[in-house]
């Protein structure tokens, strides 16, 4: 048997780079020189925080980490021993092979020292002189590493191709034959200059390296060519777009060229065929010096392309002339349905079975899709994108893949797991899941999503029924997390073993480690915070060599937030409940008269210009429902995600046109007014003018202990007291974008479109979000009218700088969602706009929102925060439930544990 | 195959000529049989150490000094059962590992004692049957991890660096060079960066003394994880130490034969070297205690044979001279592994 000469790593794993590999991108962000944010970590000594750079970086994909301390101010010696140590007791680290980075030796041999795996130096050189060079390899041979050789000698600096050529063959052949050097373990950085500085001699600086690649790689057999890429643009610096267009090309032709490996930063790469045709031209006519003036030429044209929105170029149908394979993959990367059908088919009728072209072109395609999300290439409404491509395609060949099953009596497609995905009961929000469901989808996992509202017992059946691998659980409003409490409970009664995945807005580390996974000891129940960790998570969960170890460091992780947690708890002084009310809010009802609103009673809205409301939508929040953490509208504007923010921006403006036009939502509102005055902490509303009781709205106080000066608040404090013989008023309200986006989003489904149907619920959320604040301020201005003369432009209003809130019971001014109930009470809100709450008080539809006005110039928003057990006990006899359900309710804002 | 040294310009020479035509045998466990000499702490001082400060009971590697006839017979024992190369009795014999016993000046000695025994034990069982006998010097991993901390709370924290274990190794490797061992053996690795500081020594003095001394090097997958214990993968592990250029790689303790097969197959397809495997008889029982009988250890090496997955086999915790007979006698005749080639450098 021959074995071949590929470089062979290993951390704890083994890395070969064996010929199907094109390119290996080392992960380049645990560099103290080349990551601003790792060199803080590193200079403070928060190396936790520097393990977590490493661990992102290896969970995103990356093959090979390069590790680099060399800064002036740090003793880098004993910065990469401490780091390569620590790492070493990160298995989820460890298991890919290190780059040590340093220029100098004594840094990289400390390095080598601490090292099991086989790793790479980077890097050494002919600078001084051959004798250094020979004991330095030999060493490296010694220690058993691989070895990155820069084209450099004695002389300087290789520029031009022959210079590049003669310092690697001549150091080649040193290593190969003078020290007996493995030459695959041999990588060569030929040294990439930069090109378009205005200076002659450096226009042929591209060509020469890609052109010095070629050589080696054909006459130095076995060896390696890398480089960092980003030099080569230097003097485009401030202009990212063209910079990251001229990497783009570079890599191209040097990669043919041979190039296998690179320090490259992933997130900053444009997929080739996606840079516009013109500049991608401009940049080539540059990299591969094609013509005298081309500096010139990108240079006029850099500010067109500077930072205005980038276009890929829709009608540019070159891509079409390539074949199948590359088409599918095309359209999958780009997500483009137009022409998937038509090539499925093409495919299909070259293959022997139609599984062959979902398992060959269309698994494929979706494997560079899921690189380019896993290095940070493609963002998530990129890859929903994606999936819709794939799923047209699937639906399409579906067809024919029944009736060859049926002629070949065999059973489905393989997968890598099964994952069912529930929001838990009394829970309607499921835009996050949609979106975990998509991203495991695109990883070969068949996702079985049993919707919204589920009960227990339906996703125990459910599991049992589809011999589920992994079951995932979703909640948005503070009483799920009770739900998936007893969800784990149950998983643990019926004898369950398979992992329990918690995700949603209010679920977190502390509530899984501390409430969830001890009910679940036979399983191991696991917090993921966002979609793009859940493919890392579930196939570290269904590997069989990664489990263990993962779910032994999940239990150290949860025991230790628990301890904290415990610890913390013991810390945080609270004060009783009279000596709260003690230090209350005291407003001076004597200099105060409130304003009486325009109409007491209730009043309904049936019809809402949707044009109106597009005008004051919130978009900070709609980039966060696709995890792109950013403020509106610089993030269309931002360096990484840019790209992506505009694209998902530019289709979501398109939606909006068409729900305008089209009339796809029936915003509907309801909104009253009634006479109150505060109780100690409770509200009473009376009916008209009379004093005779309506309802009572209750509130909870804030029971920390505070500084001197400051006050334990409660909602009624914004209200003036019976005591005050001063007649006060309060409003309420509920909006709703309307039922209608339950029904579209299904026929998108159905379509196969889910990134169409998580777009439109993302969207109505928006509108229900900005439908409450137009409301507000008509309110203000109008129904109530104590702000006649309030004058906010719309882009303003989300500023809040307006007298008088809005807060919404279950949130953190009154936490209590069951007050919701009075609320809709008062407002008959399902007869009025047909608006229903689950039992835990969420609202159906989903697109809805709720609150309590107040006029108060005092009222403000604040935090209950976390309560004692003498207000529970106080607040149980005033909603007159028992304390026991209270607890339940208010589990998430109990300061103290509720015995079972 | 008779003793025809002056064919061969080394011994080396000799042993790899035979690796060629059939399997090798390697002894079993030194402690099992040392342990039936029913030793007190008498015994293990004899009069040169009578009035050391320190308990000495329990240190087998003493022995080498304290009671050289036993190990002797030991060795001639394993010998006489089939054995081509026996390990020297020095698997403690790093002053890392003798600090517990405050030994550390001893260590040459120990070492060098220790390879003279086991050749004199060569010499006899050649002067008995006339066949080429070996003697591999045996380089345990220590009590201590280059990669692991023993501290949890805190895992930047090391017992040991690769210096401290390049020293200590060093000094052991001078001594087994002198008492005229063949090969050196790195065995039982769990830390993988422990073995490379021991290749690393190895290859300095070779150097230094301008010799070639091959080196078999040994790993222990510590249970069905299929990793050492530092975490590496079987294949990883190899890809850490295939600069070593070793005479054989392979495995061994921590599993039976049974256990340890998949990870054997999977070097088989990779290793340029000859592969060597030495399992436990078995996993221990209840008791703590090894209980396959020979015939069994043999007839499942026998099938690893038939696999072409091994060039040298033997045994290790509770295998006894009973074991190696059956073990040779179940892969005589049979194949050895080839191994796979690099296709050409140039």
């Amino acid at each position: 048997m021959i074995l071949q000469r590929l470089l062979r790593l290993s951390g704890l794993e083994p890395f070969t780079l064996s010929k199907e590999i094109k390119f290996v991108n080392v992960g380049e962000r645990t560099n103290v020189t080349g990551s601003a944010r790792f060199r803080k970590l590193i200079s403070e000594g928060d190396y936790e925080g520097a393990l977590d750079v490493a661990r992102n970086q290896v969970e995103a994909g990356a093959q090979i980490i390069d590790i680099n301390m060399d800064e002036g101010l740090l003793d880098s010696k004993a910065a990469m021993i401490k780091y390569l140590n620590l790492i070493a007791a990160e298995p989820d680290i460890a298991r890919v092979p290190i780059m040590i980075d340093s220029s100098k030796w004594e840094v990289i041999e400390a390095g080598l020292k601490c090292v099991q795996g086989k790793s790479i130096v980077n890097s050494i050189s002919l600078k001084e002189g051959k004798e250094a060079f020979i004991n330095q390899a030999k060493l490296i041979y010694r220690y058993g590493a691989a070895v990155v050789v820069m084209a450099f000698d004695e002389k300087g600096q290789a520029d031009s191709f022959e210079r590049k050529i003669e310092i690697c063959k001549n150091a080649y052949d040193i290593l190969t034959k003078e020290v007996g050097f493995p030459p695959e373990d041999i990588i060569f950085d030929p040294n990439v200059f930069a090109v378009g500085t205005g200076i002659e001699e450096h226009n042929n600086y591209g060509v020469d390296f890609i052109e010095a690649t070629r050589w080696i790689r054909q006459n130095l057999p076995f060896c390696h060519v890398s480089g960092g890429v980003s030099n080569l643009s230097f003097s485009f610096r401030g202009n990212n777009l063209v910079r990251e267009a001229m990497h783009s090309v570079f890599l191209f032709h040097a990669i043919k060229a041979g190039m296998d490996m690179g320090i490259v930063n992933a997130a900053q790469l444009i997929i080739y065929e996606n840079i516009d045709k013109e500049l991608r031209d401009l940049c080539e006519d540059l990299v591969l010096n094609r013509r005298p003036d081309a500096t010139d030429r990108l240079l006029e044209a850099a500010a067109r392309f500077k930072g205005g929105a980038k276009q890929q170029d829709r009608n540019n149908l070159e891509w079409r002339k390539l074949d199948v394979t590359k088409r599918i993959e095309h359209a999958l990367v780009n997500g483009i349905t137009e022409f998937i059908e038509e090539d499925a088919e093409e495919a299909r009728q070259n293959s022997e079975k139609s599984l062959h072209v979902i398992e060959g072109p269309l698994m494929s395609g979706m494997n560079v899709v899921g690189d380019l999300f896993g290095d940070g290439k493609m963002f998530l409404p990129q890859v929903v994108k994606s999936a819709r491509v794939m799923k047209q395609a699937v639906a399409y060949l579906m067809p024919f893949m029944d009736a060859e099953k049926l002629e070949a009596g065999e059973d489905s497609a393989t997968h890598a797991g099964t994952i069912i995905m529930a929001t838990v009961k009394g829970d309607v929000h499921d835009i996050g899941k949609n979106i975990v469901g998509v991203v495991l989808q695109c990883n070969n996992y068949k996702v079985i999503d049993i919707g919204v509202m589920v009960p227990t017992a339906d996703i125990l059946k459910a599991a049992n029924e589809h011999n589920a691998d992994i079951v995932g659980l979703s909640g948005l409003i503070t009483p799920s997390l009770d739900e998936m409490v007893t969800v784990a409970d149950e998983f643990e009664r019926a004898g369950f073993t398979i992992p329990l995945l918690i995700g949603g807005a209010t679920t977190s580390d502390v509530h899984s480690a501390v409430k969830i996974h001890p009910k679940y000891s036979k399983g191991q129940v696991v917090h993921v915070d966002d979609a793009s960790r859940a493919v890392g998570v579930v196939s570290k969960l269904l590997s069989k060599e990664q489990n263990p170890d993962y779910i032994a460091s999940i239990r150290n992780d949860y025991a230790n937030i628990a301890k904290k947690h415990e610890e913390k708890q013991a810390r945080k002084s609270r004060i009783s409940l009279n000596e709260a009310r003690e230090n209350a809010l005291r407003l001076d009802w004597n200099n105060y008269s409130p304003t009486a609103p325009s109409f007491l009673g209730t009043k309904v809205f049936e019809k809402w210009d949707l044009a109106d409301l597009a005008k004051t939508i919130d978009w900070t929040p709609f980039f966060q429902t696709w995890e792109m953490k950013g403020r509106y509208p610089q993030i269309l504007q931002d360096e990484k995600q840019g790209e992506a923010a505009r694209a998902l921006f530019e289709d979501a403006q398109k939606m909006l046109k068409q729900i305008i036009e089209e009339k796809w939502f029936k915003p509907k509102a309801v909104i009253g007014f009634w006479q109150a005055n505060s109780r100690q902490d409770d509200i009473l509303l009376y009916e008209n003018d009379e004093d005779k009781e309506l309802a009572v709205f209750h509130g909870l106080r804030q029971q920390i202990k505070k500084r001197a000066g400051k006050v334990n608040t409660c909602i009624s404090d914004f209200i003036a007291p019976i005591e005050s013989a001063k007649k006060d008023y309060i409003g309420a309200f509920v909006v709703t974008a309307g039922e209608q986006e339950e029904e579209i989003a299904k026929k998108f489904e159905q379509n196969n479109d889910d990134f169409s149907a998580i777009l439109v619920k993302a969207l109505a959320d928006r509108f229900a979000e900005s439908f409450a604040e137009r409301m507000h301020q008509r309110v203000r201005k109008e129904f109530w009218a104590y702000a006649k003369d309030e004058n906010i432009a719309d882009e303003e209003l989300l500023l809040e700088n307006y007298k008088g809130i809005r807060p919404a019971p279950g949130y953190p001014s009154q936490p209590d969602h069951t007050e919701k109930a009075t609320l809709f009470k008062l407002l008959d809100v399902k007869k009025s706009i047909g608006v229903e709450l689950t039992d835990s008080f969420a609202m159906w539809p989903g697109s809805s929102v709720s609150g309590i006005y107040f006029a108060n110039p005092e009222a403000h928003y604040f935090g209950v925060a976390k309560i004692e057990k003498d207000q529970v006990i106080d607040y149980a006899k005033r909603k007159g439930m028992s304390i026991k359900e209270v607890e339940r309710w208010l589990a998430p804002v109990l300061n103290y544990d509720v015995a079972n | 195959m008779s003793i025809d040294k002056i064919k061969y310009s080394s011994r080396i020479e000799l042993l790899s000529e035979i690796m060629q035509q059939r399997i090798l045998i390697m002894d079993g466990a030194m402690g099992t049989m040392l342990q039936a000499y029913k030793f007190d702490e008498k015994d293990f001082r004899a009069n040169r150490f009578v009035d050391f400060p320190n308990l000495l009971q329990g240190n087998n590697d003493i022995l080498n000094i304290t009671q050289p006839d036993a190990v002797r017979e030991v060795h001639l024992t394993y010998y006489r059962s089939g054995a081509d190369i026996v390990e020297t009795n020095t698997f403690g014999g790093t002053s890392i590992a003798q600090a517990d016993y405050g030994l550390e000046q001893y260590v040459s000695e120990i070492n060098e004692r220790g390879a003279l025994l086991a050749r004199e034990a060569a010499n006899l069982a050649e002067q008995e049957d006339n066949k080429p006998r070996f003697v591999a010097g045996a380089l345990g991993p220590t009590n201590r991890t280059a990669s692991i901390s023993p501290d949890v709370n805190d895992p930047g924290f090391r017992a040991v660096n690769f210096d401290d274990l390049r020293i200590a190794y060093g000094e052991q490797v001078r001594a087994l060079i002198k008492g005229d061992v063949d090969l050196l053996l790195i065995e039982t690795i769990f830390d993988t960066l422990n073995a490379k500081a021991a290749a690393f020594a190895i290859d300095e003095i070779c150097q230094e003394l301008d010799i070639i001394m091959p080196v078999m090097i040994s790993g222990t997958i510590s249970d069905k994880s299929g990793r050492v214990l530092s975490g590496q993968t079987a294949v990883a592990f190899w890809n850490s130490l295939s600069h070593v250029k070793p005479f054989s790689f392979g495995l061994n303790c921590g599993l039976g034969a049974t256990e340890m097969r998949p990870y054997v197959s999977e070097l088989a397809k990779i290793v340029d070297a000859p592969l060597c495997v030495y399992p436990n008889a078995g996993l221990p029982n209840e008791f703590g205690e090894y209980d396959q009988e020979p015939a069994m250890t043999g007839g499942l090496l026998g099938e690893f044979a038939d696999a072409g997955l091994i060039n040298i086999v033997g045994g290790c915790c509770g295998t006894t001279p009973d074991h190696i007979r059956a073990i040779a006698s179940a892969v005589k005749d049979k194949k050895p592994r080839t191994p796979p080639t690099y296709e050409k450098a140039v």
